[in-house]
């Protein structure tokens, strides 16, 4: 599904390389988990496959069933199927959360050629999964993220993930910033979302969120380059002794 | 300096020469020629006048308007159509009676200018030309002036109580080069409630004075929509008096144009008195120019202002915004809020603003913060990211920044209103 092949990238304004040769593929029904130090890369490769203004790719590819994403502008990325859940989900004052949603979701299907959803249908849709995610009425009422708590925050950005319904989804350290109880519901909403057509790519920084939402495939990033790949077990090694060992191992 | 001011003598003789006093006798007549006396001891605005030095006032003080092509806006609805109202016609700024709705229906008094010298109505008479003479100082505003003694055409409009429902000044345009000066005295009685509409641009050059004296506990409610003509101009002035406990609320849509200034002189003479000013306004090319020149004065105690004004600006669009917030000695308590923003999508398009405080009371609340920024570029690729199109995506957070002044409009129906007739607009202008 996501096809990543020799990625290289270096921030524009800069002459700094931060990914230096990324090769990965995720699955359609599996869900990879990316891990690493911090500095590794890792939110870097997420926004490049979003389309974020200030990278350049140099070299290598990225594909999401067997299109360029490169090529694409992030709309074009986000009605082909591709979702980022931020890290730091940003607040849009003015426009409000239920607006903001029906926006994205209409364009997307516009885009796909598919009818747009009635104002009915919209809210039928967004209350029930508003409500898996306990997320109640007044926050649906507010201006996007505005005035959130780091929980609520997130999971308004699982809420737009089960509303959009996407092929692939890259989830940023969602789990920064949230506490036991916050993950918890974070991790149901995206283990509900696990389907056999749908492919996951989850970054984080610690093994506690893979407790909740168990990976198929777990892989080490470091200095711009996927370093190790194994099961689930790898993040357990990674938990219990750092990273330095598996990359004293790998240098 | 003598030749500065030889220049000015004969800017006004010019302007002076294309105009005539209008027919009528009686209290109005008195009233014109009275003003007229003022404006020649004033002279017309020049550009070295401190209050028009962000904005040329050359087109204004021609002795004719230039020509502006009429816009057809036949691919939208009437604006306020969703709102039961009472709709008075003005065609080149002159009334349309068979146009309009039959004026008892909105139970309050409304009569013609035109009508009016004729008629002993007492409390316009009262009104005309005073409320604007009295907000000719500390600075001077000759443009109303000269309204004051020109204009033959305009609404009295008297409430005694709530009224039915909206009186609507609907302004359309006929001709090419119509020159329209338009005159309205309103005076909201105590405990009554008013709410005044107005939308279009109204001529090829427009320039209308409202006198407003909203009485203790009473209440006006003002919403405008200055129409979508790209080569019309316009000078607006509101004059208002506000008594005790009473309210004063208006906000202003501007899209397009080549030139529009619009004044407002407030003062708030009664103790809890309330005054709310905001704008809208969205530009786009170097033709336009768009200037908020906003006066409030506090003389009573616990009384609360606020001022709200945003504009887009795009490829060279120029806005202005003046404010200032008066707190005379005695004016304790005094509540005084005052921010303008500009949202700029372009690096050629300009924002100048002057926010001005002077209070001598000791014990007020006095704010104010003017700001100048370009789209949030975080918050377009978060858009973006989500599947909305780039230009819908920009549109979008545009209205949202204009969101907070139209949130000041107080009642939900006109609010919405206001703010389906910019979405239509930002949409319109995408492609």
């Amino acid at each position: 599904m996501l096809q990543i092949n020799n990625l290289h990238v270096k921030l524009e304004e800069e002459d700094k390389v931060i990914l230096k040769g990324v090769d990965l593929t995720v699955e359609a029904g599996k869900v990879h988990a990316i891990m690493g130090p911090n500095g590794s890369g890792k939110s870097t490769l997420s926004y490049v496959l979003a389309g974020r203004d200030g990278y350049e790719v140099t070299e290598g590819s990225a594909a999401l069933d067997g299109e360029d994403l490169l090529e694409m502008e992030p709309e074009q990325r986000a009605a082909a199927g591709l979702f980022l859940a931020f890290q730091y989900p940003v607040e849009i004052p003015g426009v409000g959360n239920m607006t903001f949603l029906r926006t994205a979701l209409n364009s997307q299907r516009k885009a796909r050629g598919e009818g747009e959803l009635s104002a009915g249908e919209f809210l039928k849709l967004v209350r029930a999964r508003a409500k898996d995610l306990a997320i109640d009425a007044e926050m649906l009422k507010r201006p996007v993220n505005m005035g959130f708590s780091g929980g609520e925050k997130k999971r308004n950005e699982i809420l737009q993930m089960a509303v959009l319904e996407p092929r692939m989804c890259i989830l940023d350290e969602t789990d920064s910033g949230l506490d036991v109880d916050a993950m918890k519901l974070v991790a149901d909403g995206v283990n509900a979302l696990r389907d056999a057509g749908r492919g996951f790519l989850v970054i984080t920084h610690y093994q506690r969120l893979l407790d909740h939402i168990v990976p198929d495939v777990v892989h080490i990033m470091a200095d711009g380059r996927i370093v190790k790949t194994g099961g689930p077990e790898l993040a357990l090694e990674v938990e219990k002794n750092g990273y330095t060992d598996i990359l004293a191992e790998v240098a | 300096m003598v030749a500065l001011a030889q220049a000015r003598q004969d800017a006004l003789e010019t302007r002076l020469a294309a105009l005539a006093l209008p027919e009528g006798g009686g209290w109005l007549g008195a009233a014109r020629r009275e003003a007229l006396a003022r404006l020649t001891a004033a002279g017309l605005p020049g550009r070295r006048d401190e209050y028009w030095k962000y904005t040329d006032p050359a087109a204004l003080n021609a002795a004719e308007a230039a020509p502006a092509k009429v816009f057809v806006a036949d691919d939208e609805a009437p604006g306020f159509g969703a709102i039961d109202r009472l709709r008075l016609v003005f065609v080149d700024g002159v009334f349309d009676a068979e146009r309009s709705d039959d004026p008892a229906l909105a139970g309050v008094e409304i009569e013609q200018l035109a009508r009016a010298g004729q008629a002993d109505i007492h409390w316009a008479r009262d009104l005309y030309g005073a409320l604007e003479a009295r907000g000719q100082k500390p600075v001077a505003r000759p443009l109303a002036t000269l309204n004051t003694a020109f204009a033959g055409q305009g609404v009295l409009i008297r409430a005694t109580g709530r009224a039915a429902k909206p009186v609507h000044l609907v302004y359309e345009r006929g001709s090419e080069a119509a020159d329209a000066l338009l005159h309205h005295c309103i005076r909201v009685e105590e405990g009554a409630e008013l709410t005044l509409l107005e939308t279009g641009a109204g001529a090829a050059r427009l320039q209308t004075v409202m006198e407003v004296e909203v009485a203790d506990g009473a209440a006006f409610h003002h919403i405008r929509s200055q129409g979508r003509d790209h080569e019309r101009r316009m000078v607006t002035h509101i004059f208002a008096r506000l008594g005790r406990e009473s309210r004063f609320k208006s906000f202003t849509l501007s899209v397009n144009g080549r030139l529009a200034r619009n004044e407002a002189v407030l003062e708030l003479l009664g103790d809890d008195a309330v005054a709310h000013l905001a704008g809208a306004a969205a530009g786009d090319g170097d033709a336009f120019h768009h200037d908020d020149t906003v006066f409030v004065t506090h003389a009573a105690e616990r009384c609360e202002s606020r001022q709200v004004f945003k504009k887009v600006l795009k490829n060279g669009a120029v806005g202005v915004f003046q404010g200032k917030i008066l707190v005379t000695q005695d004016a304790q308590k005094t509540d005084g809020y005052q921010i303008s923003q500009s949202l700029l999508l372009d690096g050629d398009s300009q924002f100048l603003a002057k926010p001005e405080l002077e209070i001598y009371a000791d014990d007020v609340k006095c704010s104010h913060g003017s700001t100048s920024g370009a789209i949030d570029e975080t918050a377009l690729f978060y858009l973006r990211a989500r599947g909305v199109p780039l230009a819908d995506a920009q549109a979008l957070l545009v209205l949202a920044f204009l969101a907070e002044a139209i949130d000041e409009i107080e009642d939900e129906a006109i609010a919405d209103e206001v703010r389906g007739k910019l979405e239509g607009w930002l949409a319109r202008r995408k492609g």
